[in-house]
């Protein structure tokens, strides 16, 4: 359980980081909190030549509002999200999302750009950043540009990062005042994958649904937006129809694998429950 | 790979060693600065046998780089004993509350419970549970180690331990 040998990089800064990674091409992975990379590569799934570690850079750190985004530097831990006040009160869902990936240990080292860019379909916070319309600052070798996280996923563990890039920053819009959320997720111990999760954003008006975007972890190759799935629950009062027919949607967008976490029927019988489960905690939740 | 120079406070002694790149702070830990305390139990970072206390973060050595922790001061279980070498409220808790099961997981729970009544003083039993829910115990339950972070927690409040009612 000893990775192979690789050359070990600590730049100070962005431009230091994307040199490296372009001069030494694809045999450099950046490493951020190591919670994905470095089991990979304790099984020899993965052995990079080269590892760009990006705890030496301070400008990746760091939670900030800019008018009504919140900036949350690439290298910001779970950890350091939960202790937030400002994500507390602005993106609550950010929040219980992240308190249920793995354990404490891992949430002290896991990052959100880690967890975002990775691109494993059994990360919680792609869905999250799809759901809330997120874009993901992207910089290399070219200079910086801003892809959205709903446009990033095309493939297990393949992404819109080109090579030399590294992602630096997430942006998200801060959701309306009153919204309601709630990230649904079924595992099989605290701290396991999802075997099937929900994100719900939603507002309401009139006891109706206005607004509602649903995303979905771990049921297809990448995060999916369930759009038919939300139209499904706008204009409705999410009575038991509505909420089935929602669930209906999502199930037949959802493409996941067999695995030990159950049988692809099995988790898309369980995947349209948490978009059912979710849709009700974030009625319950909207003011 | 060429070898780099680590140096490291652990439990209050600077440790500084030749590591390559790739060797992972628990074998640092153990090969190098000879403290055996911290185990390790799974090959997929899931056990938290061998969680350590670094720079205020609990976190699993198997999944930390030697090189990483360059700078950074570092408690393992060898150093959870009080100053004067009696036990800490967290290990005279695990003796006295049946805590130590197997044993193997022990060193890993008392460091973690160390970091989460640093930042809790007074956890209810939820929060103990999903404070330890990084280490796992595959040999009876966790009611005993539950009632062993109680009672250190009482301790170091000054309270009586009194055992929930079952
Ligand atoms: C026991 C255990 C349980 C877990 N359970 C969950 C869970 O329930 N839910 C969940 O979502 N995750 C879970 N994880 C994964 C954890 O959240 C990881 O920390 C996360 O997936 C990756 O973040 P990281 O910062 O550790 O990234 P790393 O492991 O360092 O990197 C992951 C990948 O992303 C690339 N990368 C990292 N940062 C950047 C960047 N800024 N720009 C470009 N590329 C980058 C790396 O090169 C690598 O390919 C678990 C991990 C463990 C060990
Ligand atoms: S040895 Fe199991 S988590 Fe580190
Ligand atoms: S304490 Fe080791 S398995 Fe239970």
């Amino acid at each position: 359980m000893i990775p192979g040998p690789f050359d070990y990089h600590r730049p100070a800064s962005v431009t230091d980081a994307i040199r490296l990674l372009a001069d030494l091409g694809d045999e450099a992975r950046p490493l951020a909190g190591g919670h994905s990379l470095l089991p990979m590569m304790k099984l020899r799934l993965a052995t990079p030549a080269h590892l760009i570690d990006l705890h030496g850079i301070a400008g990746l750190k760091g939670i900030r509002r800019d008018g009504n985004r919140i900036i949350i530097g690439a290298m910001t831990t779970q950890a350091e999200l939960l202790a937030s006040a400002d994500i507390g009160s602005s993106l609550p869902i950010l929040h219980e999302t992240a308190l249920v990936i793995a354990d404490p240990q891992v949430r002290y080292r896991g990052t959100l750009g880690g967890n975002v860019a990775n691109g494993d379909p059994g990360n919680d916070m792609p869905a999250l950043m799809l759901a809330l319309d997120a874009s993901y600052r992207l910089e290399g070798p070219n200079g910086a540009r801003e892809v959205a996280a709903r446009d990033f996923y095309q493939g297990a563990y393949f992404t819109a990062l080109e090579p030399g890039e590294i992602l630096t920053g997430i942006s998200i819009p801060v959701p309306a005042a009153g919204h309601g959320y709630a990230y649904e997720k079924l595992k099989r111990k605290v701290g396991d994958y999802a075997t099937a999760a929900a994100a719900v954003v939603l507002t309401m008006a009139g006891g109706k649904v206005a607004t509602c975007v649903i995303a979905l972890t771990n049921l297809h190759e990448t995060p999916l937006l369930a759009t038919d799935a939300a139209n499904a629950v706008i204009g409705t009062a999410l009575d038991d129809a509505a909420l089935k027919a929602a669930a209906g949607a999502a199930r037949a967008i959802m493409q996941p694998a067999s695995d030990a976490r159950g049988p692809a029927e099995y988790r898309k019988h369980v995947g349209g429950i948490m978009v059912m489960r979710a849709l009700q905690r974030a009625a319950s939740r909207a003011k | 790979m060429p070898k780099t120079h680590v140096t490291m406070k652990v439990n209050g002694s600077e440790v500084e060693r030749l590591a390559e790149p790739r060797t992972l702070l628990v074998h640092f830990l153990r090969e190098q600065a000879q403290l055996t305390g911290t185990h390790i139990g799974c090959e997929t970072s899931h056990c938290g046998a061998c969680t350590i206390d670094i720079d205020g973060m609990s976190v699993k050595s198997c999944t930390m780089l030697a090189v990483q922790a360059n700078g950074s001061e570092i408690t393992t279980i060898e150093g959870m004993a009080n100053v004067d070498g009696s036990l800490s409220a967290l290990q005279e808790g695990f003796r006295m509350m049946h805590g130590l099961q197997c044993g193997f997981c022990t060193p890993g729970m008392i460091v973690r419970a160390h970091r989460l009544l640093q930042e809790n003083p007074s956890p209810t039993e939820t929060e103990i549970r999903a404070g330890i829910s990084g280490n796992i115990c595959r040999c009876t339950g966790y009611q005993n180690i539950v009632k062993a972070i109680q009672y250190a927690a009482a301790k170091i409040n000054g309270v009586d331990y009194k055992e929930a009612a079952e």
